[in-house]
């Protein structure tokens, strides 16, 4: 192939010569042959190293083939789109092996005993007992903070998009992004100073406050885009009929944008879900039941997966229950996740015939 | 109840920005006034100064005076709320509520207003409806999505839902510019109709339709790009069409602009 045909091939017509369909399959297959050869030769025995030579190959080689058959111009265009893919398997692994051992070490402890059933006088390092406690003290922390964050966090958002002029909603924005910034331990020591000024002992709605804290920058902003997104002509139609500025953001601007808060709102409920440490400073954790949220140490269960690392001196009961725990939380955040695409999916305007 | 509009030294702003100087002009009850003249000098910017509407916009201010059968507008403890109920808007663009059905689209601008009765309701929706011409359409499908209707029904259900509230003056502003000549046909003679009972004012850039359906023409014009709108003259829309006071009208219309 010379530069001449390439010329001639221009010059004749549209058509050009291309790769078949199958060639990227081909290639990515034959550049992990490679890569696992040149890591035996070498004697790599990282397999991330492996990879990592066949992502490169895979490049190169798309460019080489597809130069060499299709013209530079092509070329290029191929490379980028391996580059995506390539970028898309190194996000997607971590993610997928995350989950994978998640669930290959969580369901061996996980069952519906392990579900209904707390430590109670369970040593640490013994099989037995459960997350009973855990899952009602998250429940609890977690749906309270929902309950202060989500109102407070969507009420602002409406005064920043609907009301904020001026000097006021210019510093409401400007707290918004330093609250965003907060660690989630800080904000655990802001709720502890208020607890030890008023002699109070650790309990769940303690670390509720904390969460909240914590959620309302989320809420804020997600709620803030959704509103943004409402077309201004909504608003005005609704004005021009004459209805008054509080019942149009009630009863148009608010249902238009229902679906997207909702999202946004949920996806906040699953960043607190998996806070530790507010809840450890705040909530200290209980291996007995308390279910009243106001009064006394209550567990939780990112702290509960916490503590059974960390206390079991290396006791494999533990680290199984640890597993287990943590297979439960991602199911937790999971759930809110579809809930939330269901919610978006059924309030969103509705259009077709 | 259609009500006479007066307007006396209108000026209007955006910001720092004037964009439309001094303007005076009567519009009669029960006609129809067209506004046309060259993109940008301010004829919705006036027009929404009709409604108050023009106040919504973040720096948009308003000196002089409209009175609506001799009340000003813009007079001290006039709710802008009620003005708007008094004076009902159609956007260029059709707007229904993504979120409602056709019915509740009509029935929008009462039932966020007040409360009324389901049956109250239902005939005063049909009423608006077929004063929009658009009842036969959509009899049998008033639960849908409003926003599932073609551009020209959509801008039908408009009108219904601006006329549900039985407003005194209906301001339109380039009703048809987004749609084919038969919508645009069944909106002029619409508006045909609704003279009966309304006072109209239409934009449009569309020299017959303003020949078409105006009692009376109004031109606007800049002097220059930057410097604010004004207006040149309004006339019966047949003097306007045949025999302008001014050569700047008789330029525009005829084509020979700028
Ligand atoms: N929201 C706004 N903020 C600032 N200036 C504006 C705004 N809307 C309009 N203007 C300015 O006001 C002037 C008049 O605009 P207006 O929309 O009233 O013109 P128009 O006659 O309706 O034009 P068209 O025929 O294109 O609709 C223009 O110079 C425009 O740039
Ligand atoms: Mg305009």
């Amino acid at each position: 192939m010379s530069t001449a045909s390439l010329a001639d091939k221009r010059a004749g017509s549209l058509r050009g010569a291309s790769l078949p369909k199958w060639s990227p399959w081909a290639i990515a297959a034959g550049s992990l042959v490679v890569a696992v050869g040149i890591g035996l030769a070498a004697g790599l025995d990282s397999k991330v190293q492996w990879g990592l030579i066949a992502a490169i190959l895979f490049v190169l080689g798309t460019f080489g083939v597809a130069a060499r058959v299709e013209g530079r111009r092509q070329a290029k265009d191929r490379v980028a789109t391996s580059l995506v893919w390539v970028a898309f398997l190194l996000a997607v692994v971590p993610l997928v092996s995350l989950i994978w051992v998640t669930v290959a070490r969580g369901v061996k402890v996980l069952d519906v005993y392990f579900l209904t059933h707390s430590m109670g006088v369970v040593a640490d390092s013994e099989p037995g007992g459960g997350i009973y406690a855990a899952i009602i003290g998250s429940l609890e922390q977690v749906g309270l903070a929902t309950l202060i964050g989500a109102p407070v966090g969507i009420l602002t958002a409406i005064y920043l998009v609907e009301y904020g002029r001026g000097r006021l909603a210019k510093a409401v924005t400007f707290f918004v992004d330093v609250m965003t910034g907060i660690p989630s331990i800080v904000a655990g020591l802001f709720i502890l100073s208020l607890m030890l000024i008023f002699k109070m002992q650790p309990f769940g709605f303690a670390g509720s406050l904390a969460l909240a804290i914590l959620m309302m920058p989320v809420v804020v902003r997600s709620t803030e885009e959704m509103l943004k997104l409402v077309p201004n002509e909504l608003r005005e139609a609704s004005l021009a009929l004459g209805v008054p500025k509080w019942r149009t953001i009630l009863k148009v601007v608010l249902p238009t944008s229902i679906g997207g808060i909702t999202t946004g709102v949920m996806l906040a409920v699953a960043r607190i879900a998996g806070e530790t440490a507010p809840v450890l400073l705040l909530v200290f954790g209980n291996p007995f039941i308390n279910n009243n949220p106001f009064e006394g140490a209550q567990a939780s269960l990112p702290l509960y997966i916490y503590q059974q690392y960390s206390q079991s001196a290396g006791a494999n009961a533990a680290y199984d229950r640890a597993w287990a725990a943590s297979l439960t939380l991602i199911a937790f955040v999971m759930i809110l996740n579809m809930v939330a695409r269901g919610i978006a999916r059924w309030k969103a305007p509705k259009t077709g015939r | 109840m259609a009500k006479r509009i007066d307007v006396s030294g209108l000026t209007a702003y955006y910001g720092s920005h004037k964009a439309i100087e001094d303007i005076s002009m009567t519009v009669e009850p029960r006609s129809v006034t067209a506004f046309i003249g060259p993109s940008g000098c301010g004829k919705s910017t006036f027009l929404r100064t009709l409604n108050r509407m023009h106040e919504v916009t973040s720096g948009g201010r308003v000196e002089g005076k409209v009175l609506l059968d001799d009340e000003d507008l813009y007079g001290a403890g006039i709710d802008p709320v009620s003005v708007r109920r008094e004076v009902g808007m159609v956007f260029q663009r059709p707007n229904p509520f993504p979120t409602m059905s056709i019915f509740d689209n009509v029935a929008a601008g009462l039932r966020l207003n007040g409360s009324y009765r389901k049956s109250e309701l239902s005939d005063i929706v049909e009423k608006s409806l077929k004063g929009a011409n658009l009842w036969n359409e959509v009899k049998d499908r008033l639960n849908k999505p409003g926003s599932g209707l073609s551009g020209g029904q959509q801008q039908r259900l408009c009108i219904a839902r601006a006329i549900a509230v039985e407003p005194k003056v209906l301001l339109m502003d380039e009703p048809c510019s987004a749609l084919d000549p038969i919508s645009t046909l069944a909106i002029e003679d619409l508006i045909g109709e609704l003279k009966e009972r309304f006072t109209i004012v239409i934009v449009t850039h569309n020299m017959q339709q303003a020949a078409r359906v105006s009692d009376r023409t109004a031109f606007f014009n800049l002097a220059a790009v930057g410097q604010p709108g004004r207006l040149i003259e309004i006339d019966d829309t047949e003097r306007i069409f045949s025999n302008p006071s001014v050569q700047a009208t008789e330029d525009y219309i005829s084509g020979r602009f700028g």
